[in-house]
C-alpha cells in the first residue's frame, strides 16, 4: 500500500453521475498527472457524501474540503490553487453542512478525542469515510513493516492499558498470548457492556466500528491469531447489525479474510450476541457464553492467554482498547504516551450522567481532576444544588465524596480512595441522594446479577442485601453497621470472581465516607436526603396548595382528598410515599419531611 | 450422542422455522450457536417455550436440560409470551437515581403487575432493563420499542393509560 498525502473522494452516486461525475473524475487525475501530483494525490470512488444536488461534488481528506458544482473548466485552477498551493478555492466550497451528532455534540471544555475522533464525523456503514480517515492504514504498516515483536514493544511502549476495568498492561497481555502454546489461538473483544450508566462503548461501536476490527486485527497478527469474535450485548442491536455491515465491507477490500493485502497473514472474524447477563462482561464467563454455554465464569489461572475460548490461547480486550490500537500504530507510542499521568497513559472515555447540567459521553486525558470533570466539562450540577458524591467503576466501584474532588483520575488515585476505574461509567449525585439507598440499589443489582456458582456471591450478597432493606426501612440494629463490614470482607477474599470479589465495594466505599447517614439510619431512624420510604412523610403545606386537585386526580391510591379550591390532605395510612403528588404539583405545596 | 443421527422436524409447519433453521445453518448447526438460535426463536415467535426448546435442543445435538439452563439462565430470553404492549423501565444507576423505582411502584399499584409479569387481561408486560445505554436521557421506559427519555411516574402513568383505552 502507498501512503497519499490526501485522498479525494468523488461521489459516484446516480444523480453525481448524472452530472457527469465519471468524466470529471477521469479529468481530474489527467490535471493531476500534468501538474506532477499523480503520487501524492490520489482520487477514489464514493458512493454518497451529501450534496448530490449540487453535484457533481468531491471531499478531501485529510483536509476534509468539499467541493461541489464542479465544472471540468474548473479543473486546471482547482488542482494548481488547491493541490498545488494549499489555498481553498471557497468560490467552489460546498454550502452542505453534515448533521452534528446529537448525542455526542462538539467537543465540550477541556475534551481530547482520540478514540472517539471519528464518531459523529464519518459513517460507519461506508468503509471509505474510514479509509479516507487514515483507516487500515496501521494495519498496512504493520503487515508490511513491522514483526509482531516490534508491534507487541510498541504497544508496550505506548503504556496502553485495558480499558475493560482492571487497566492490565494491553501489550504485557499480548506477550503472554503470543508466548502461550497451542493453535489455533484467538482474539476477542469485550463489547458487552454491562455496567448500568455506561455507554462508550456502544458510542464506539456504533460510530466507529473499524477502528475495533482494525485494532483486533493489528492484534490477531501481534499474536499469531486466526479468528476472532467480537461479543456484544443484545441490548445494543444497532451496534450489533453496525459491526456486522462493517465487517462484511472489510472482507470485501481484503482487509479481512486469506491473504490479508496480499501478505500471508490471514484472518476472519464474527459477531456474537448475548443475551442480557451482566456477569458475561468477566472474560471467563464470556468465553463460556461464546461456545453456547451458561456464562458461568471459573477460577483464573489458567488464564485466558494460556487456555481460553475451547481451550486455546484468547486475547481478551475490551473495546476501547483495540480501537486506539490503529492510532498509536500510526502516530508512535511516544504521541499516545505524552498523555496522561506516570502510570496511566492517554486519553479514557466517560459515560457522564446524573445530576450534572450536560450528560452524555467524554473523552479526557488521564490526570484531570473530578472537579474540571463535572464542573467544566459536566457543566456543574443541575439545579445550583450541592455536590455530593461520585460514583465510579459501575456496580464494583465505589462513592467518592467532596474530599476527592481534585484527586487526578488515574487507575491507581480511583483504586487507593477505595474505588475503580472499571470501564467508565461516572454517575453524579446530589444531596438529594441516598447513600444507604445507592448502596442498596447496587447490591439488588449484583444480587440479581450473580450467576450462582460461588456461596459467598450467591448467599452473601443476599445477606448484604437484607441487612441494607432493613436499615431503609427504618428496622436497623445497633450492630448492622459491625456486620455489613464483616460479611463484606468475607465476600470479597473468598469470591470466584471479580463479580462476587467486587460485590461489597459500594457499602464498603459509602461506609467509610458517609457513615454517619448510616448511623442516622440506625439509630435516629431518620433519612437524611428524605429518600427512603419508611423514613419519610409527605404533606401539603396548606399556605401554598390551592386546591387545584391535581395531585388527588394523579394519586395512585386516592391517599389525597379535600374540596375544589380548599387546601387538600394527604392520608398518612393509605399514602405509599410514591411521591407523584410532588412531581406533578405546580405550586410546590407537596413536602418532604 | 446417538450416532445414527437424523435432523428433527420441527414442532409445526409455521413458515418461521425456516428462519430459525437458517440461522442454525448459518452456524454449522453447531453447537455453540444455541444461543444465536434461541435469539432468532424469540424474534420470531416473541418467546420460547417448551416445543421450541425440545426442537433447537435436537436440532444442534445438545441436551434438553442446557437449552433449558441457557433459555433460564440469560434475562433477555422469555419462557411466556408477553402482552399486547410491553413496557420496559430502564433500572441502571442514571435511571435509578432519577426515579426509576417510583415509576415501578406507581405501575404496581395502577396495574397490580410486578417487573417481568403481564396484566391479567394479557394487554401490558412490564419488564426492566440494566442500562439502555440512554443515561443521558434518564430516567428512560421504552414503550413498544420506543425510547422515551426523561420519563417519571406521572408520564409512564399516562402513556400507560392510553393503552388500556384503546
Ligand atoms: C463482573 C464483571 C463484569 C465485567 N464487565 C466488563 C464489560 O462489560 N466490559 C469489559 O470490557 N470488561 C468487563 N470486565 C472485565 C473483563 O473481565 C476483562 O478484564 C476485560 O475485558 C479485559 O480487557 P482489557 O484488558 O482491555 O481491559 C468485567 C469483569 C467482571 C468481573
Ligand atoms: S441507566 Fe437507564 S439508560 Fe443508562
Amino acid at each position: 500500500m502507498r501512503y497519499y498525502r490526501s485522498h479525494v473522494m468523488v461521489c459516484t452516486s446516480p444523480q453525481c453521475v448524472d452530472k457527469g461525475a465519471r468524466t470529471l473524475m477521469k479529468r481530474l487525475q489527467e490535471e493531476l498527472a500534468a501538474q506532477g501530483l499523480a503520487d501524492e494525490v490520489a482520487v477514489l470512488e464514493t458512493p454518497h457524501i451529501g450534496d448530490c444536488a449540487n453535484g457533481p461534488e468531491i471531499m478531501v481528506y485529510p483536509d476534509r474540503v468539499h467541493y461541489a458544482g464542479l465544472t471540468l473548466e474548473d479543473l486546471p485552477s482547482l488542482v494548481e490553487e488547491y493541490f498545488k498551493k494549499g489555498r481553498v478555492v471557497t468560490r467552489l466550497l460546498s454550502q452542505f453542512r453534515p448533521p452534528v451528532d446529537k448525542e455526542l455534540g462538539p467537543p465540550k471544555p477541556k475534551e481530547v478525542r482520540v478514540v472517539l475522533r471519528n464518531c459523529g464525523k464519518i459513517d460507519p456503514e461506508n468503509i471509505e469515510d474510514y479509509i479516507a480517515e487514515d483507516g487500515y492504514q496501521a494495519l498496512a504498516k504493520v503487515l508490511t513493516e513491522m514483526t509482531p515483536e516490534q508491534v507487541i514493544e510498541e504497544i508496550l511502549a505506548s503504556g496502553l492499558r485495558g480499558r475493560g476495568g482492571a487497566g492490565f498492561p494491553t501489550g504485557r497481555k499480548w506477550q503472554f498470548c503470543r508466548a502461550a502454546a497451542g493453535s489455533p489461538k484467538y482474539v476477542v473483544c469485550n463489547a458487552d457492556e454491562g455496567d448500568p450508566g455506561a455507554f462508550m462503548n456502544r458510542r464506539v461501536l456504533e460510530g466507529d466500528p473499524h477502528s475495533v476490527i482494525e485494532g483486533m486485527i493489528i492484534a490477531a497478527y501481534a499474536i499469531g491469531a486466526s479468528y476472532g469474535y467480537i461479543y456484544c450485548r443484545a441490548e445494543y442491536p444497532i451496534a450489533v447489525r453496525t459491526l456486522r455491515e462493517a465487517i462484511r465491507q472489510a472482507r470485501e477490500y481484503g482487509f479481512l479474510g486469506q491473504n490479508i493485502l496480499g501478505t500471508d497473514f490471514s484472518f476472519d472474524l464474527e459477531v456474537r450476541m448475548g443475551a442480557g447477563a451482566f456477569v458475561c462482561g468477566e472474560e471467563t464467563a464470556l468465553m463460556a457464553s461464546i461456545e453456547g454455554k451458561r456464562g458461568h465464569p471459573r477460577t483464573r489461572p489458567p488464564f485466558p492467554a494460556v487456555s481460553g475460548l475451547w481451550g486455546k490461547p484468547t486475547n481478551i480486550n475490551n473495546v476501547e482498547s483495540y480501537a486506539v490500537v490503529p492510532q498509536i500504530i500510526l502516530k508512535g507510542s511516544a504521541w499516545y504516551a505524552s498523555m496522561g499521568t506516570a502510570t496511566s497513559k492517554g486519553t479514557k472515555t466517560f459515560a457522564l450522567a446524573g445530576d450534572v447540567n450536560n450528560t452524555g459521553l467524554i473523552e479526557v486525558p488521564f490526570g484531570i481532576t473530578m472537579r474540571e470533570i463535572i464542573y467544566d466539562v459536566g457543566g456543574g450540577i443541575k439545579g445550583g444544588k450541592g455536590f455530593k458524591a461520585v460514583q465510579t467503576g459501575g456496580p464494583m466501584g465505589g462513592c467518592l465524596p467532596a474530599a476527592y474532588l481534585d484527586v487526578p483520575v488515574d487507575y491507581e488515585s480511583l483504586t487507593s480512595a477505595g474505588s475503580i476505574m472499571g470501564s467508565g461509567g461516572m454517575v453524579v449525585m446530589d444531596e438529594e441522594t441516598c447513600m444507604v439507598d445507592i448502596a442498596r440499589f447496587f447490591m439488588e443489582f449484583i444480587q440479581d446479577e450473580s450467576c450462582g456458582k460461588c456461596i459467598p456471591c450467591r448467599v452473601g450478597t443476599r445477606h448484604l442485601l437484607e441487612i441494607l432493606e432493613r436499615i431503609c426501612a427504618g428496622l436497623g440494629k445497633p450492630d448492622d453497621i459491625e456486620e455489613l463490614e464483616h460479611l463484606s470482607s468475607l465476600i470479597r477474599r473468598s469470591s470466584l470472581c471479580g463479580l462476587g470479589q467486587g460485590a461489597p465495594n459500594p457499602v464498603v466505599t459509602t461506609l467509610r465516607h458517609f457513615r454517619s447517614e448510616y448511623e442516622a439510619h440506625i439509630y435516629d431512624k431518620r433519612c437524611p436526603a428524605k429518600v427512603c420510604r419508611a423514613l419519610i412523610r409527605y404533606e401539603i403545606d396548606p399556605a401554598f396548595c390551592t386546591g387545584c386537585t391535581l395531585c388527588a386526580r394523579n394519586c395512585p391510591v386516592n391517599a389525597i382528598s379535600g374540596e375544589r379550591r380548599q387546601p387538600h390532605t394527604i392520608n398518612q395510612e393509605l399514602c405509599t410515599r410514591c411521591g407523584i403528588c410532588k412531581q406533578v404539583c405546580k405550586f410546590d405545596a407537596v413536602t418532604v419531611s | 450422542m446417538p450416532l445414527d443421527f437424523t435432523k428433527p422436524t420441527p414442532p409445526s409447519d409455521d413458515k418461521r422455522w425456516k428462519l430459525v433453521q437458517a440461522t442454525m445453518r448459518r452456524w454449522g448447526n453447531h453447537h455453540d450457536a444455541l444461543i444465536e438460535t434461541l435469539h432468532t426463536v424469540q424474534e420470531s415467535f416473541g418467546y420460547l417455550d417448551n416445543d421450541a426448546l425440545t426442537y433447537v435442543a435436537a436440532a444442534l445435538r445438545v441436551p434438553l436440560s442446557r437449552a433449558y439452563g441457557v433459555a433460564t439462565f440469560y434475562h433477555f430470553f422469555r419462557l411466556k409470551p408477553a402482552g399486547k404492549h410491553t413496557c420496559v423501565v430502564c433500572t441502571g444507576t442514571a435511571c435509578y437515581i432519577k426515579g426509576a423505582d417510583q415509576i415501578l411502584e406507581s405501575i404496581r399499584q395502577a396495574y397490580d403487575v410486578k417487573p417481568g409479569e403481564t396484566t391479567a387481561d394479557g394487554q401490558i408486560s412490564v419488564l426492566t432493563a440494566r442500562c439502555l445505554g440512554a443515561c443521558g436521557l434518564a430516567a428512560a421506559v421504552v414503550y413498544d420499542g420506543e425510547v422515551a427519555g426523561k420519563q417519571d411516574a406521572a408520564s409512564t402513568l399516562e402513556r400507560l393509560g392510553k393503552w388500556v383505552e384503546q
